[in-house]
């Protein structure tokens, strides 16, 4: 009778189509969301987040359509960002058929951001997305898809971020993503102990072993993996199944 | 049977909507007086703040037909946020009234775990039940949520635990509360979603 460690495959899409990059650069097309979002919801995937890293205003009704249609063949929760940079913008992702939104670059910005969507949608439905890189000893936050340093210390942003309303953090390692060289369980565990709201690991997957490591040692509330699941390298079904006999706590469908 | 929606324009009413038109029911959303009263089957969903969706009863004039309905004796359900207002009232909101369908209060669960209780968990059952027809005892639901009834009371069915136990589904008469979504528990929530309508024609 515990909380189920969540698997959560990650839908990057330029507004239409799912892409895929290194150290968030040189993308390719990683398939159709709405395909990939009706697999991953009879394989067993706890959650669905679906990111616009085009993210320009242009492209909001884009993404929207996409939200829809990814929705659609949804029985489980499905997070949503990219973009979102008012109360407006997050009501329409939520119309849309989100049930949580994702900030990032917007609520480094204008932190207030974050106090908004949470006193109109809870703290349930808002999730603070953090880009971090190793400096030295410590993790700096990066925003604008890596690119733009803001000399933000990781740790500390997600608690005052937590303070102004969000309700889960979703903690990307730069130096990790898209390496599959595993997750950092440093930098998880370091943020996932000091606040008091889930964490979702990210960046790095590639083997089972890998989930293992970043649910025990880095205290990960859930993990979040695009690649290996695209291109089915790695299924949710046998992912869960190692885990489960390992001792980790999963939900298997049934 | 026609299953009427509550939509207070809070929070996403269309999983709602689409979870039961999957099982083939007709669903409308409602959130003017007179729709309220003249349906024979309500669902409230409730997703976003306490205080919210209290205020909305009120500011809508949606509170009072909702209590005649209930009291009429027609089928209700209550989701999430949905459950909690059928307390008396709510830490979360404490200026506000709850629908006081249900003694107790609604308290935030302990800081002990972290919160919000948000994924899938386990339920366990107090006592048999229809709307637990088909559904195994190791089946998952989706929670999403800080504040939690209690854990005792005449409405006890299910209880789940997360830092202390509350009240999962709730179930007295005609007034079924649940705290989980159903509408995103997969299989198992569409289960539970056809017992209900099962139950209540």
């Amino acid at each position: 009778m515990t909380l189920a460690h969540r698997i959560i495959p990650c839908l990057d899409t330029d507004g239409s189509r799912v892409v895929k990059g290194v150290h968030f650069e040189g993308l390719r097309d990683a398939g159709d969301p709405v395909e990939l979002a009706a697999r991953y919801n009879v394989e067993g995937a706890d959650e669905l987040v679906v990111l616009d890293i085009a993210a320009s205003r242009d492209n909001h009704p884009t993404f929207l359509e996409t939200i829809r249609r990814v929705a659609q063949q949804l029985s489980i929760p499905l997070a949503a960002g990219g973009g979102i940079r008012s109360l407006e913008d997050a009501r329409s992702v939520i119309r849309a058929g989100a049930d949580k939104i994702t900030l990032n670059t917007a609520a480094v910005e204008r932190p207030e951001l974050i106090r908004e969507l949470s006193n109109e949608f809870g703290a349930q439905a808002v999730v603070l997305a953090i880009d971090a890189r190793r400096e030295n000893s410590c993790w700096k936050v990066r925003v604008h898809g890596g690119r733009t340093a803001t000399g933000l210390d990781a740790t500390e942003w997600a608690m005052r971020g937590i303070a102004s309303g969000a309700g889960e953090i979703l903690l990307t390692s730069i130096d990790r993503d898209g390496t599959q060289s595993g997750f950092d369980t440093a930098l998880t565990s370091t943020i996932s102990k000091c606040v008091g709201v889930p964490v979702i690991a990210s960046g790095g997957a590639k083997i089972p072993r890998h989930f293992f490591e970043v649910f025990t040692e880095g205290a990960a509330d859930a993990a979040l993996a695009a690649s290996i699941f695209h291109d089915e390298v790695q299924s949710i079904r046998a992912l869960k199944s190692y885990l489960r006999e390992n001792g980790v706590s999963v939900r298997l469908p049934c | 049977m026609k299953v009427t929606v509550i939509d207070y324009r809070a929070g996403n009413v269309t999983s709602v909507e689409r979870a039961l038109r999957r099982l083939g029911t007709e669903v409308s959303a409602a959130n003017r007086p007179e729709e309220i009263l003249s349906a024979t089957c309500l669902i409230l969903p409730g997703v976003g703040h306490c205080a919210a969706l209290m205020g909305a009863l009120d500011a809508q004039e949606i509170r009072n037909p909702l209590l005649e309905r209930i009291a009429d004796g027609i089928p209700f359900l209550g989701i999430c946020l949905g459950l909690q207002a059928l307390y008396e009232s709510s830490d979360e909101a404490p200026g506000f009234a709850g629908l006081g369908l249900f003694k107790g209060r609604v308290s935030k669960l302990p800081q002990t775990v972290k919160l919000p209780h948000m994924g899938w968990n386990q339920l366990r059952a107090s006592r048999p039940s229809a709307l637990l027809r088909n559904i195994s005892p190791e089946a998952y639901f989706y929670f999403a949520h800080s504040y939690a009834a209690p854990d005792s009371g005449p409405e006890n069915t299910a209880l789940a635990t997360h830092g202390r136990d509350f009240m999962a589904i709730a179930e007295h008469q005609n007034m079924i509360g649940v705290q989980f979504h159903p509408e995103k528990s997969g299989a198992p929530g569409a289960q539970f979603l056809e017992n209900f309508l099962r139950r209540a024609a």
